[in-house]
């Protein structure tokens, strides 16, 4: 099988998600971009791993490290924002300008 | 063309609807939803890949634990359920799909100049080696992830606890 199909795919996955980082007005949509992201990251690394036939497997073992640090990033993601919304009332990001004068 | 390149092509063309979906639809649960779709696809590929492992850690922790995370902070934020107008910044539309196009039309011309003819051979990959091979030659590595992730719990918990000094009675 090519790999140019699956690279594009995962081009378009990692678009996606900054099109939704730029885009999305709810921190919570920007974390799940986030994670659009990494994904498509995973998915490169897949496939290179597979492409290289890597006797050490390190495509395979950096996408678990990606996907332990990926669960570390959204659990802290999500208790920033539970702190921003607790002082705010809000989880939109246009409102959280505290460090702009 | 045979059935595993026919599979392999239906997967990458849904894994691209459901992505997105995930970030033009204006309803919070069915983007969660979708990146639920998004990620089962992904490991739907890696399978046909047969990096079974990775796979099944893909499955277990972002389908387990990460969207229903998710799921508590679209609740405990109250962002409105069902379809909501606001979601999105009208005015930054344009900018983001042009940046995201940009990206996504320079990193497609290097891929695909840069990986002309590459194949894949799906050989199988073992599990039991890739378990030796991250305890030993990746142990280092290994122990600093789940140190982090430690860390991450701790200071998630400590974030996002109540601290009865500094919040008002009026607040929640």
């Amino acid at each position: 099988m090519i790999v140019q199909p699956v690279l594009v795919t995962a081009a378009a996955l990692f678009s996606l998600g900054i099109y939704g980082i730029l885009v999305r007005r709810n921190a919570v949509m920007v974390l799940l971009s986030i994670e659009l992201i990494l994904n498509a990251v995973n998915i490169n690394f897949i496939i290179f791993d597979s492409m290289l036939a890597d006797s050490l497997m390190q495509g395979q073992i950096f996408t678990i490290f990606i996907i332990t640090i990926a669960a570390a990033e959204v659990g802290i993601g999500l208790a920033i924002v539970l702190m921003l919304f607790r002082n705010r009332q809000t989880a939109n990001i246009n409102e959280f300008d505290l460090m702009k004068w | 063309m045979e059935i595993y390149e026919v599979v392999t092509y239906f997967t990458l063309l849904l894994l691209l609807f459901s992505a997105a979906r995930v970030v033009t639809t204006s309803n919070v649960i069915h983007a969660a939803i979708s990146l639920v779709f998004t990620l089962a696809l992904t490991a739907t590929l890696f399978l046909l890949l047969s990096t079974q492992f990775v796979a099944l850690v893909l499955v277990l922790v972002y389908i387990g634990a990460v969207i229903v995370l998710f799921l508590f902070g679209v609740m405990i934020t109250r962002a409105p359920l069902g379809k909501n107008a606001e979601l999105d910044n009208d005015k930054n539309k344009l900018i983001g799909a042009t940046i995201s196009g940009a990206i996504f039309l320079l990193f497609s011309y290097i891929l695909i100049n840069g990986f002309d003819g590459e194949i894949v051979i799906t050989s199988g990959s073992s599990t039991e080696l890739l378990g030796e091979i991250l305890l030993s030659r990746f142990v280092f590595p290994f122990e600093i992830v789940s140190f982090v992730l430690l860390a991450a719990l701790i200071g998630g918990i400590t974030l996002a606890r109540k601290d009865e000094a500094l919040v008002d009675e009026d607040q929640i």
